[in-house]
Formats: C-alpha cells, sequence, structure tokens
C-alpha cells in the first residue's frame, strides 16, 4: 500500500459507496477503507449476512434496510479496491495512516472522501454507564449484525425518528416492551411546525407515523414531556426513574435503550485539522466546505452524514458530489461534465434532506440534560468525571476544555472525548454565558484509533520505504 | 442481558477467560460478552462496571483483551476460531 493511489474512501456507508461506484463509473477504481468486515456502514449494517442466512428478518428490519441490498450488490460487483477490517486512525491532505490486522500501514492518496457517517448524539444521564444503558442503535447493531435483542424488561427513552424504528424493529423482533419515554419537550412541535411545507409528499413520514401507530397498537406505553430521567441499579441497571406531569415514576428494568438524535461523527475530520464551526441551529460541530465538498484540507473532502445530517437516502447522492469534485481536481473529468453531475446530486440531496429541518426541530435536545444539572451523573464515561467535577474545575477560571484536560483528564480517555466533548464545550459556555463555540470542544490529534507504540513504529518503517 | 434470536448459520469456538464459548460466525467479540450474559468488564478508572454502549466503535466502553493484546474495541473485532479472548477487570497490576 505505499505507492499513492488517486483515491481513497474512508467508509462504506451509502456515502462511501456512493462515492466509490461513482469513482468507478469514470474509471478510477478507488481504494475503500471499512473498520467493518463487510460493506452497509451502520444504517445497512450486515444486509448480505441477513439476505443470506435469515432472510425472514428483512421483515422485522423494514424495508428501507433491505433497500440498502441492491447498493451493496453494485458496490461488490464494481471495479473499487475495497479493505474491510481497515480502520483509519489518521487523515491529512495526501494520506491516510490505516490500522489492520495488527499491522500499521501509510496509504498515500491524492484525492480523499470522508465518509465515516453519524453518531448518535452523547446525552449524559445519570447512570447512563451502568452495564443493561445501551444507546437504541447498539440494540439496532446488535439485532442486524448478531440477531441478538435485549431479554427482560425493556424500557425505550429519548426523542429522533431513530427510537421509534429502533422500538418498532424490536417489538418486530419479539422483545417485550415495557414503556417508551418521550423526552422531547412538547414545545418544539410549534418550532417545527414552519418546517413542515418539508414533509408533504415525503413517504417517510407516513412510514415513521406508521411505526408510532404499530407500537401503540401493541398496547405499548408512549409517555410524553418525561424529564430527568436516570437509571438506577448497582452493577447494573435495575430501575428507570422520571418525572413526568409533576410526579415521579420508578420503573423495574433490565435494560435501558437510550436515544437523543445523531450528529455527525466528527473525529477524524476533526483530527485531519479541517476546519470546523459550531452549527448552533443544529447543536454539533460541522467542517467548512467548498461547493465540492472538499475541506479547508486540500485534496480531503467530505460526504454522507458525516458532513451534515442528511439522511441515508441523501448519502449516497453526496457521495457522488465528493467523487465529482476528486475527478475533477484530479483531471479525469471536464468540468461542464462534474458540474452536471453535481446538479443532479445537488437535486436529489435537496429532495431526501427536505423533512430534514422539521425532524430536527421537533427533536431539539434541550439543555438540560446536555447540560447536566445533577452533580453525581458522569460526564466523561473514560475517566469517570461528573458533572460536578467538572463544574467545580470550570470555577477556578479555567480557560478552556485544552487546560481542562491538565485539571481532570476530561477528554483523554481511550474514547478521546467523543463521548464527552459536546457537553463539556456546553458547560464552558453555559458558565461564561454565551453561545457554544468551536473552541469549546476539546483539539482532537491522530491517532484517532487504540494503537500500540509497536504498530506505530512498524509504519514508520513502511513509511520510509 | 441479550438473547439469540436464532441458532446462528454457522459457529466458531472461542476461549473466554479460558472457557470454550460457542460463537455466531460474523459475531463481534462484544456481541459474544453480551450474549454470554456474564459481566462484561471493571473500568480501568474507579473499577466499577462497565460493558458496551454504543457498539460502533465510538463509546469504548467495550474494550477487551483478544489475543494477548489488551484495549482492543471489543465491537469492532470480528470473532475467528480460536480467538483468546479476556475481560479486563480495573486497573492492570504491575508484577513486582
Amino acid at each position: 500500500m505505499s505507492a499513492a493511489v488517486d483515491l481513497a474512501i474512508v467508509g462504506a456507508g451509502p456515502a462511501g459507496m456512493g462515492a466509490a461506484l461513482e469513482a468507478a463509473r469514470h474509471g478510477l477504481r478507488p481504494v475503500v477503507l471499512d473498520e467493518h468486515g463487510a460493506p452497509g456502514g451502520q444504517i445497512y449494517r450486515n444486509i448480505e449476512g441477513v439476505t443470506r442466512d435469515r432472510p425472514g428478518d428483512l421483515a422485522v428490519l423494514g424495508a428501507d434496510y433491505g433497500a440498502g441490498a441492491a447498493l451493496v450488490a453494485a458496490f461488490r460487483a464494481a471495479d473499487i479496491d475495497y479493505r474491510p477490517g481497515s480502520a483509519v486512525f489518521e487523515v491529512g491532505s495526501g494520506g491516510l495512516g490505516v490500522l489492520s490486522d495488527g499491522v500499521a500501514r501509510r496509504l498515500e492518496a491524492r484525492e480523499i472522501i470522508l465518509a465515516t457517517g453519524a453518531m448518535e448524539r452523547p446525552v449524559p444521564q445519570p447512570g447512563w454507564t451502568l452495564p443493561g444503558v445501551l444507546s437504541a442503535g447498539a440494540a439496532q447493531t446488535l439485532l442486524k449484525a448478531s440477531n441478538l435483542v435485549p431479554a427482560g424488561r425493556v424500557v425505550v427513552a429519548g426523542s429522533g425518528p431513530l427510537l421509534f424504528l429502533l422500538a418498532w424493529q424490536l417489538a418486530e423482533a419479539g422483545v417485550d416492551i415495557a414503556a417508551i419515554l418521550r423526552t422531547s419537550p412538547r414545545g418544539n412541535l410549534w418550532r417545527a411546525l414552519p418546517h413542515a411545507l418539508g414533509l408533504v409528499g415525503n413517504p417517510d413520514v407516513a412510514k415513521g407515523l406508521g411505526w408510532i401507530r404499530a407500537l401503540k397498537r401493541r398496547g405499548i406505553p408512549f409517555l410524553e414531556g418525561v424529564t430527568a430521567l436516570a437509571a438506577e441499579g448497582d452493577d447494573r441497571v435495575e430501575r428507570v426513574r422520571y418525572r413526568r406531569a409533576g410526579g415521579e415514576t420508578v420503573l423495574p428494568a433490565d435494560t435501558l435503550l437510550l436515544h437523543e438524535g445523531v450528529v455527525p461523527n466528527p473525529q477524524l475530520a476533526r483530527a485531519s485539522g479541517a476546519a470546523h464551526d459550531f452549527d448552533a441551529a443544529r447543536g454539533h460541530l460541522a467542517a467548512r466546505h467548498d461547493d465540492w465538498l472538499q475541506t479547508s484540507l486540500d485534496g480531503v473532502a467530505l460526504a454522507g452524514d458525516g458532513l451534515r445530517i442528511h439522511g441515508a437516502k441523501a448519502a449516497p447522492a453526496l457521495g457522488r458530489w465528493a467523487a465529482l469534485g476528486c475527478l475533477l481536481r484530479l483531471g479525469r473529468l471536464e468540468a461542464a461534465t462534474a458540474e452536471r453531475g453535481r446538479a443532479e446530486a445537488r437535486a436529489e440531496v435537496a429532495r431526501a434532506a427536505r423533512p430534514q429541518a422539521f425532524l430536527h426541530e421537533l427533536y431539539r435536545v434541550p439543555d438540560e440534560p446536555m447540560t447536566p444539572r445533577d452533580d453525581d451523573t458522569v460526564v466523561c464515561r473514560c475517566e469517570a468525571l461528573t458533572a460536578g467535577e467538572i463544574r467545580r474545575a470550570l470555577a477556578l477560571d479555567v480557560p478552556g476544555p485544552n487546560q481542562l484536560k491538565a485539571f481532570l483528564r476530561a477528554g483523554m480517555g481511550p474514547c478521546q472525548s467523543r463521548m464527552c466533548a459536546p457537553t463539556v464545550a456546553r458547560m464552558f459556555a453555559a458558565r461564561d454565558g454565551r453561545g457554544v463555540t468551536e473552541g469549546d470542544h476539546f483539539r482532537l490529534r491522530p491517532p484517532v484509533k487504540p494503537i500500540t507504540v509497536r504498530e506505530l513504529a512498524e509504519m514508520q518503517d513502511l513509511a520510509a520505504d | 442481558m441479550f438473547r439469540r434470536r436464532a441458532a446462528p448459520a454457522a459457529t466458531v469456538t472461542v476461549r473466554l477467560d479460558g472457557e470454550a464459548v460457542a460463537a455466531a460466525a460474523g459475531d463481534s467479540v462484544a456481541a459474544v460478552l453480551l450474549a454470554a450474559g456474564a459481566d462484561y468488564r471493571r473500568h480501568g478508572v474507579g473499577g466499577a462496571a462497565r460493558a458496551p454502549f454504543c457498539m460502533i466503535g465510538n463509546c469504548h466502553d467495550c474494550l477487551v483483551e483478544v489475543d494477548g493484546v489488551a484495549n482492543r474495541q471489543g465491537c469492532l473485532v470480528t470473532v475467528a476460531e480460536g480467538m483468546r479472548i479476556r475481560r479486563m477487570r480495573g486497573k492492570p497490576v504491575l508484577a513486582t
């Protein structure tokens, strides 16, 4: 892998596959680096395995999941250098660091597209570090990849369309859901209504309402306006406590599944040094990009939900869009051809992403619990740091998150601030009585994956060739 | 606490803390431990019980020792026949 390639794509979800297919269509053979063992990303996780080994479950997982099979089949059939099991731990203009089978390699690439997708918005809740408390997406991954479902009393809590999809999938898979606790404030609907035009004629809206109707038909309690959600137990979750309509309720639970929407996974793009800004309306960091989705780094583009949340249906078009820019810069396409392709991709993205503004307002996460009031809530999971500990350090006039590390090691554990950075940023902004900025987020540096010193040392030898 | 909905199409045998455990081919190490039901790990900071939260490579609460290498992300490692998996139990103690 030491000779330079024209195009390397990180991620084999719908955006990465869309980018790779576009490159292949124009006679360029891209390298696709995928942390997972098979293409599909999270949305189409294990689609080949499910189709082959348990096709009956395609009905359980829903039509949108099954629709991924065609994209994955096209990806497999195209002339693409697909590298499963390859984790990218570093990226910059001109190359990346790739870890696979315990060997680190540097790959030189003239153009790079990061299609690293979304992650669930990490929202600290009291007790969220207890075993048995997982994100809703984690339960979905276990169902798709391993046909595992939570046993015992299952409580689903949070907001966002994925929460209802997951609950519907689990119910179809035979899981007895004890309750669905909805945390989105009722006022959100009023803020969302001006964007309701984006829903007209969109089939996904009917689908979403269909999941909710089906869940209610099963008699699963749907509780609106839930606040002060907390998981309790000794070595694992045993109870879920919440407030609603002035009263407090305690539910016995063996599994609590949390979800508060998805945000771009910023880790690799930010560690590359690409410029980001805090998008206050969406509540997350977003990369700056030009009209070809190229970041502030030459030859490093972003596509799919890693850029902005546009949803899985828009992702292949975003991948094509980014790939067209790469092909243009590589001199493999005429400008007019690339621009025509971009116009088509742009229209497709706009169509697919029309409901996003409404959904975003409807499921906007309130400041509390993003800035936990309860001092005992763990914010930094890796270093087991509570909101109280962080607030006490902030009161000492710590200027910013990078200095906070010296006080508490916050954000310095194995996850490298993936789970605490959004909360810590809001805590700084709250302390200073202003809005969140990019500077409130930890600076990220490679490697962004756990790697041994020996593996790094071997990489340096290879890079010296 | 997770249960498998149906017998897997193919199985492999791994060693979990020395004991033979049947896993579905294609399973992640984290899925095998969750299906095994017992405790997952003890946190290196403070020693509390921890288990995977996100299952897609972000939370790093699935860390596990695989074939002698500590701190592997269990949710991203696919099982293989004979793989040696060890739960990590709190802070490692250096031999004196």
